[in-house]
C-alpha cells in the first residue's frame, strides 16, 4: 500500500505542474516581439534566423545542424586525450563507440555503450554530451512548435516559424532556467558537482578506495529535463553520487514526464482546442497509469530464481521485499518501477535500477513502452508530433466507421497526411523488427547476447526498440560490438529523422488547407469516445506489431518459470 | 550554406553558454553552499578521508556491518559502477543468490543460532544497481546485530540504537525506504570503542 500512495502522490505533483508549465510554454512560443538577447542571437546567425520558414526550409536547418552539431561532437570525443579537463587522464574514445555516442546524443536518445567515468574526460561530458542534452531537447521542442503552427494556422502563408528562434526560446525559457533550479534541488541532496578529479579514500579496513566523481549535478538536471537520460556513471542514476536520496530520486523521475506532460496542455492553447488536448492527456495518461500497474505489482512477487531460493522476499519487517536485484536500497521497488515506466513512456531512458533484471512481465512494460512509440507522451517534442501520428489515425479509422470526412482541428485529412501519418507510425516499429532479426540471426548479432534463453532475445530487442526510439534506457547485459554497435547507429538516425520530417511534412500540408467550419458532420474529438478511440488505434498497430516478438521474449520467459 | 553558417556561429555559441559557462555556474554555486555533497559527501577521520558516505566500501570484518553484493570489478569500484545485469530466469543468478545466501549463515548462524535461509532479507544476497549501494535494509541490519555485538562485546540494546538513530527513514514520512548508511553505522560503532 505504501508504495501505491508514493505513486499516487508522484501523478498529483506531475499533474499540478504539468499545467502551468504548459501555459507558460505556449505563450513562449506564441510571443511576438524578440527579447533583447535574442534579436542580438539570431542577426549574429545572419539570415537564416531572420526568415519566417516553410516546413522545407525548417527542416533544412534542422538537418544542417544536427550534422554540423554530430562532426563537432565526434571530433571532441576523439581528442579529449588531448584537451584539459581531463584529470583521469583517460585517452580519446575509440571511433565506433564515438560514432555511436555521437548519434546518440544528437538524436535526443543517449544510449551508452561506455561507462561515463571510465571513458569521458570531464570536458566531453560538460562541453560536449551535456550541451547535446540541451540542444537535443530543443531540437524537438522547436520541430513540435513548427508542427503545431502548422496544424493551427488559419488563412494565408506557408510558414511554421525559425527554427533558430524556436531553438532558443526553448533553451533559454524553458530548458535552462528549470535545469538550475533542479540542479540546486539535486546538490543539496549530495550530487555532485566538482572539477577536482576522482577522491582517493582510506577505507576502515585500510583499503585503497578511489570515488569517481565530476561536474555532474548540472548534467544531471538536464539529462531528466530534456528526455536525454544519459548518465555521469555507468549504473545512470542507480549511482548514490547521480541521485542520493529519494528526495533527489522524486525530483529526478518527475523531471522525466513534467516537460511531455505540459507539452500537452500547450498544444491545446497554441491550437485552441483544450478539451482535445486533455482527451489526449488522459488517453496517454492511461498507458503510464497501466503501465506502472503491471511493472509494480510484478518487481514486488519477485523473479521465480528469488522465490524458489528460499531467502525472504515479503516486503514490511524492514525491507521492502521483491526483485532487488540491481536496484538500489533507497528506492525500493515501488519508486524503480515507476522511473522504469516513466521513463519508457517518453524517450528518456535514464535508470535508478537495471532493467536487465526485471521479472518478465516487469521487463516488458518498458520494452512495450517504447514499442509504442514513446507516445505517453513522448520525449520532449518528437513524442507529441509522435502521437499526432495516432490521432490522425485514429480521426481516419473513426471517419471511415461512421461514413464521415476525416477531418482534425478544422482541417480536412487526405490522403497525403495519411501516408506520412503511417510513415511516421510505423516505420520505426518496422525497423525495429527487422534489425531485431536480423541481429537474431546472425552470427556477430548473437555475440552481444549477456542472459541465456528467452531473456536474450528479450535484450536483443530491448536494444533496438530502445535504439531506435531514441529511448536510451537497455538491457544493459547487450553488449558493444562492432556490429551491434554500427547498426544501433543506423537505429539512432532514422528513428529520429524519419519522424521528425514525416511530422513536419504533416505540419506543412496542414499549414497551407483551408479551415472547414464545424458541422453536424464533424466526428467530435474532444469527448471520451475519441479518447478510448485513439488508446485503442495505438494498442492495435504498434501493440499488435510487437505481440509475436513479445511471445518470443518475455511471454515464453515467463511462462517457463 | 546559409543554414551551415547559423550551425557553426550556434554550436560555439551553445558550447560556451550551456557546456562551459552553466557548469562553471552551477559548480561556483555548490562550492558555496552546499561543499561537502558537490565534493562526493566524503568523511573525515582524525583528518583522514576514510570514503564517502554515499558509497560501499567492501567491509568484511566481523566487526563491521557488511553491505549487499556488488557487481563490479573488482567489488565496491566506486570508480567503476555497474549492474549485474543478470536475467531473472538465469541460473547464474540461482547460483550467485545461493552462495551468497550460504555466505551469510556461516557468518551469522555461530551468533544466531537457528537462522535459516528464509530469514535473509533479499537485498543481503542479491547485487545492488550501482554496485556501490551505500545502504542496507533495516532488515539486514538487525540480522548483523547480533554478531557486531558479540564480536565487540557491546550489549545487543547499544547496537540496534545504534541501527535505529542511523536508519534514514522516509521522506515527508512516506517517501522512498527506509534504509541504514553502513559506513556511517560503522563509524558510530569504531567511536563507542569496544575491542
Amino acid at each position: 500500500m505504501q508504495g501505491w500512495w508514493q505513486i499516487a502522490f508522484y501523478a498529483a505533483v506531475l499533474v499540478a505542474l504539468s499545467y502551468p508549465l504548459g501555459i507558460w510554454m505556449a505563450r513562449v512560443y506564441t510571443r511576438e516581439g524578440d527579447d533583447v538577447v535574442e534579436r542580438r542571437f539570431l542577426r549574429i546567425l545572419g539570415k537564416d534566423a531572420s526568415t519566417d520558414q516553410d516546413w522545407k526550409g525548417y527542416a533544412k536547418s534542422v538537418l544542417v545542424f544536427t550534422v554540423a552539431f554530430t562532426a563537432f561532437l565526434y571530433a571532441l570525443l576523439r581528442l579529449q586525450g588531448h584537451l584539459f579537463l581531463n584529470p583521469a587522464h583517460l585517452p580519446g574514445v575509440p571511433w565506433q563507440v564515438a560514432l555511436n555516442t555521437t548519434a546518440s546524443f544528437v538524436t535526443n536518445t543517449n544510449w551508452q555503450y561506455y561507462g561515463g567515468e571510465t571513458t569521458m574526460s570531464y570536458l566531453s561530458q560538460m562541453a560536449g554530451l551535456a550541451v547535446q542534452n540541451f540542444v537535443s531537447a530543443g531540437v524537438g521542442m522547436a520541430v513540435l512548435a513548427a508542427v503545431i503552427r502548422g496544424i493551427a494556422r488559419r488563412g494565408s502563408g506557408q510558414g511554421l516559424g525559425n527554427f533558430w528562434r524556436d531553438l532558443y526560446r526553448s533553451i533559454v525559457y524553458i530548458l535552462l532556467p528549470l535545469s538550475i533550479v533542479l540542479s540546486v534541488i539535486l546538490l543539496s541532496q549530495g550530487v555532485v558537482q566538482t572539477f577536482h578529479g576522482p577522491a582517493s579514500a582510506t577505507t576502515l579496513q585500510h583499503a585503497h578506495q578511489t570515488i569517481a566523481r565530476g561536474p555532474f549535478a548540472s548534467q544531471i538536471a538536464i539529462k531528466q529535463l530534456g528526455t536525454n537520460g544519459g548518465g555521469a556513471y555507468n549504473s545512470n542514476s542507480a549511482v548514490p553520487f547521480e541521485n542520493p536520496t529519494s528526495v533527489s530520486n522524486f525530483f529526478e523521475v518527475l523531471a522525466i514526464l513534467l516537460i511531455p506532460f505540459a507539452q500537452v496542455v500547450m498544444f491545446g492553447r497554441m491550437v485552441a482546442a483544450r478539451r482535445h488536448a486533455w482527451v489526449l492527456y488522459a488517453a496517454v495518461f492511461a498507458i503510464f497509469a497501466i503501465g506502472v500497474a503491471v511493472a509494480y505489482p510484478a518487481e514486488q512477487h519477485g523473479s521465480s530464481v528469488l522465490r524458489n531460493s528460499g531467502v525472504n522476499i515479503t516486503t514490511g519487517h524492514g525491507q521492502s521485499g521483491g526483485n532487488m536485484t540491481d536496484k538500489e536500497v533507497r528506492f525500493g521497488i515501488a519508486n524503480t518501477a515507476l522511473w522504469a515506466t516513466a521513463t519508457t513512456d517518453v524517450s528518456n531512458g535514464s535508470v535508478n535500477g537495471g532493467h536487465d533484471a526485471f521479472t518478465p512481465a516487469g521487463g516488458a512494460v518498458p520494452l512495450v513502452n517504447m514499442f509504442l512509440g514513446e507516445v505517453q507522451p513522448g520525449g520532449v517534442g518528437s513524442g507529441l508530433y509522435g502521437l499526432f501520428f495516432y490521432v490522425l489515425i485514429a480521426v481516419f479509422v473513426a471517419g471511415l466507421m461512421v461514413g464521415r470526412t476525416p477531418e482534425w482541428l478544422g482541417k480536412k485529412i487526405e490522403a497525403r497526411e495519411m501516408k506520412l501519418a503511417a510513415i511516421g507510425a510505423l516505420f520505426v516499429p518496422t525497423m525495429v523488427l527487422v534489425m531485431t532479426a536480423a541481429a537474431i540471426v546472425t552470427k556477430s548479432g548473437l555475440a552481444s547476447i549477456f542472459n541465456p534463453g528467452a531473456h536474450g532475445f528479450t535484450e536483443t530487442l530491448y536494444a533496438y526498440t530502445s535504439q531506435s526510439n531514441n529511448n536510451g534506457s537497455a538491457f544493459a547485459g547487450y553488449g558493444a560490438t562492432d556490429f551491434s554497435t554500427t547498426l544501433g547507429t543506423v537505429a539512432l538516425y532514422f528513428g529520429r529523422l524519419v519522424p521528425l520530417l514525416a511530422g513536419l511534412a504533416i505540419g506543412g500540408s496542414l499549414a497551407v488547407k483551408k479551415t472547414v467550419p464545424f458541422s453536424a458532420g464533424t466526428f467530435r474529438t474532444d469527448g471520451a469516445t475519441f479518447g478510448v478511440m485513439l488508446f485503442g488505434v495505438i494498442g492495435l498497430t504498434a501493440g499488435l506489431m510487437i505481440l509475436p516478438a513479445l511471445t518470443l521474449g518475455p511471454i515464453v520467459e515467463g511462462l517457463m518459470h | 550554406m546559409r543554414a551551415l553558417g547559423a550551425s557553426v556561429v550556434a554550436i560555439v555559441l551553445t558550447t560556451a553558454v550551456l557546456g562551459l559557462g552553466y557548469p562553471a555556474l552551477m559548480t561556483a554555486f555548490a562550492t558555496v553552499a552546499f561543499p561537502s555533497q558537490a565534493g562526493g559527501s566524503l568523511i573525515e577521520r582524525n583528518g583522514v578521508v576514510v570514503g564517502s558516505a554515499l558509497s560501499a566500501q567492501g567491509f568484511s570484518s566481523p566487526r563491521y556491518f557488511h553491505e549487499r553484493p556488488s557487481a563490479t570489478t573488482p567489488a565496491y569500484n566506486a570508480a567503476a559502477t555497474t549492474f549485474s545485469n543478470l536475467g531473472p530466469t538465469n541460473p547464474a543468478l540461482a547460483k550467485l543468490v545461493g552462495r551468497n545466501a550460504r555466505a551469510v549463515l556461516r557468518l551469522e548462524r555461530p551468533f544466531n543460532p537457528g537462522l535459516t535461509i528464509h530469514d535473509i532479507p533479499v537485498d543481503a544476497v542479491v547485487p545492488s544497481g550501482s554496485g556501490i549501494d551505500p545502504d542496507i535494509s533495516p532488515a539486514y541490519a538487525q540480522l548483523q546485530a547480533r554478531r557486531v555485538a558479540s564480536v565487540r562485546h557491546l550489549a545487543l540494546a547499544t547496537v540496534k540504537r545504534l541501527i535505529s538513530e542511523h536508519t534514514s527513514g522516509r521522506a515527508l514520512g512516506f517517501f522512498g525506504e527506509p534504509g541504514v548508511d553502513v559506513l556511517e553505522l560503522n563509524l558510530a560503532l569504531d567511536r563507542l570503542g569496544g575491542v
